[in-house]
């Protein structure tokens, strides 16, 4: 069991050490330009060397992108819930909450701005409506799909509406809730890189701009492996909590028969 | 739906006591039919049930599938309120869910989140009075839960999830659940339909234990007229759909019973009467369409 866990991460990584390298050799072979497709020893270098100032922006992204990310999921969770107790509403509010969805965030983002001006604030804003979506839909469908049968345990009991919510719908819909806080967190990242390189002076995102408008590709590539870790490094945090609070849902490996 | 059934008359040697008689039952109901559906042209699953059950009564019900059986329980428990009638449990009307009752289902519905304790500990947590205190007394309830584990052979399996247990280990498990709040009264429905015959007849004799320990009321559904011999102090036939009860007779046979005393004449007799009572109305329903439950 343990060894085979240690052997997931023994691999991962080794992809991704050999996707780097394989990149690197690439771009030897075929005499790459820096201004167009850096090498990731160069970019490597400049994570290294501009340390500090790419720290600034990647904190304020990160800030950004967490703020965000906790109001979206607070609002989806609350609107899930809502949808999700109830056939009715469920049905009536899915088409709308399409609709929404179906609209590029991207198109928001000049309207946050006029509304709340350049900077934090958009960006936000645009991370949080953009994880709304999934964490509404795994909730609802997580309550809508509970079984009759297992409410029916605490019915027959006399237990209350608040009762059942709690003791049944809400464990019952935990490992749907993992699922959706895994897109979002990184739907989440996009929201707020989105809206820097729109409307912002700090952040990764307005950092790529301006690193790109000078050909400094180096530095932009930085940018995109800095948001790649912080994004990889966030759904591990959810996956490892997933599997705390959900492993009664994830029983492949180990199975006692009686 | 079918008006044969209802068209026929009872043929009850021991009928069921009528309006006044079920005054101090601790199960009355009261010409009782259910409609599920439409309240006009619904499918009718109950018409005119009348049964009376005592405290402390032990309690079969048996008849052809689909008869409403599970209705009825569900009526019992509040789960569902009658379309007519009236059904009282300890002298009062129910119209939702109470509070006083142990149920165990053939499906053994364990909350797949929860260990095995805490599935049997669930109704201290929803129950009053255990609720208040679940906290403070979280160590005698874990005792007491354990107790009733080892009882029905499930001793050093507390610790696992529900997935981890045979069908027969959760069909036990649930039948603790059904009981750790000591309900005076106990709604089991064909609670080892599932199981082999081996497992099965096992936890006759451990349900027979369990009953005369405490001598709740109790309710049982079940297909199985063996099981309805071996267990109940009064088995009692429905008919086809529309259900209703058309054979009621006492089980003469002291107790604890044992495996063996399903051979005695009397309880053979008395299998051979059933079966012929049941068999009755299944050759009128071979037309009809076997709605379940």
């Amino acid at each position: 069991m343990k060894k085979l866990k240690e052997l997931n991460w023994f691999w991962s990584a080794l992809i991704i050490l050999g996707f780097f390298l394989i990149w690197e050799l690439v771009c030897l072979a075929t005499n790459m330009p820096d201004f167009i497709l850096p090498r990731p020893s160069q970019f490597a270098v400049v994570l290294v060397d501009q340390f500090h100032g790419i720290q600034r922006h990647g904190l304020q992204t990160l800030m950004t992108t967490t703020t965000g990310f906790a109001g979206g999921v607070l609002v989806g969770v609350i609107i899930g819930a809502i949808i999700g107790s109830s056939k009715v509403l469920y049905n009536a509010c899915y088409p709308m909450l399409v609709g929404f969805y179906s609209i590029p965030k991207v198109a928001l983002v000049p309207v946050f701005v006029v509304w709340f001006g350049i900077g934090t604030v958009p960006a936000i804003l645009t991370s949080l409506v953009i994880c709304i979506f999934p964490v509404v839909v795994n909730v609802a469908t997580g309550l809508a799909t509970t079984e009759p049968e297992l409410e029916d345990v605490l019915r027959a009991l006399g237990a209350s509406k608040l009762d059942i919510l709690w003791h049944v719908g809400l464990p019952r819909s935990l490992p749907y809730f993992f699922a959706s806080l895994k897109i979002a967190i990184t739907l989440s990242f996009v929201g707020t890189v989105v809206s820097e390189t729109v409307a912002a002076n700090l952040g990764i995102g307005s950092m790529m701009v301006l690193a790109s408008s000078d050909f400094n590709m180096p530095l932009v590539f930085a940018g995109l492996v800095l948001l790649a870790s912080m994004g990889i490094g966030l759904y591990a945090c959810f996956a490892v909590l997933e599997r705390r609070m959900t492993g009664w849902a994830q029983r492949k490996t180990e199975f006692v028969s009686g | 739906m079918n008006d044969l059934a209802t068209a026929r008359p009872a043929e009850t040697d021991d009928p069921p006591g009528g309006p006044g008689a079920s005054a101090g039952a601790a199960v009355a109901l009261e010409r009782v039919a259910l409609r599920y559906g439409d309240p006009e042209t619904g499918t009718l699953a109950l018409k005119d049930t009348e049964l009376a059950v005592g405290e402390g009564e032990f309690v079969a019900i048996v008849g052809p599938s689909g008869c409403g059986k599970s209705t009825l329980m569900k009526l019992i428990s509040g789960l569902n309120p009658a379309t007519e009638g009236r059904v009282s449990v300890a002298g009062e009307v129910v119209t939702r869910p109470i509070k006083i009752v142990g149920m165990a289902f053939q499906n053994p519905t364990m909350l797949p989140w929860r260990r095995t304790i805490d599935n049997v500990l669930l109704p201290l947590r929803i129950v009053r009075p255990y609720r208040e205190s679940f906290r403070r007394d979280r160590e005698r309830n874990t005792a007491r839960a354990e107790a009733l584990l080892r009882r029905v052979g499930l001793h050093g399996f507390s610790r696992k999830y529900p997935w981890q247990l045979s069908g027969g280990m959760l069909q036990r498990a649930s039948l603790c659940r059904a009981l750790i709040h000591e309900p005076s009264l106990l709604l089991l429905d064909e609670p080892f339909g599932a199981l082999d015959a081996f497992t099965r007849e096992e936890l006759w004799g451990v349900l027979q234990a369990l009953w005369m320990d405490r001598r709740p009321t109790v309710l049982l559904v079940t297909h199985d007229l063996r099981e309805a011999v071996y267990l109940a102090d009064r088995v009692v036939v429905m008919s086809a759909r529309p259900g209703r009860i058309i054979f009621d007779r006492r089980v003469e046979l002291a107790r604890p019973r044992a495996l063996d005393d399903l051979f005695r004449d009397t309880a053979v007799q008395l299998i051979h009467d059933l079966r012929a009572r049941i068999e009755h109305f299944q050759l009128d329903e071979t037309a009809g369409d076997g709605l379940e439950e």
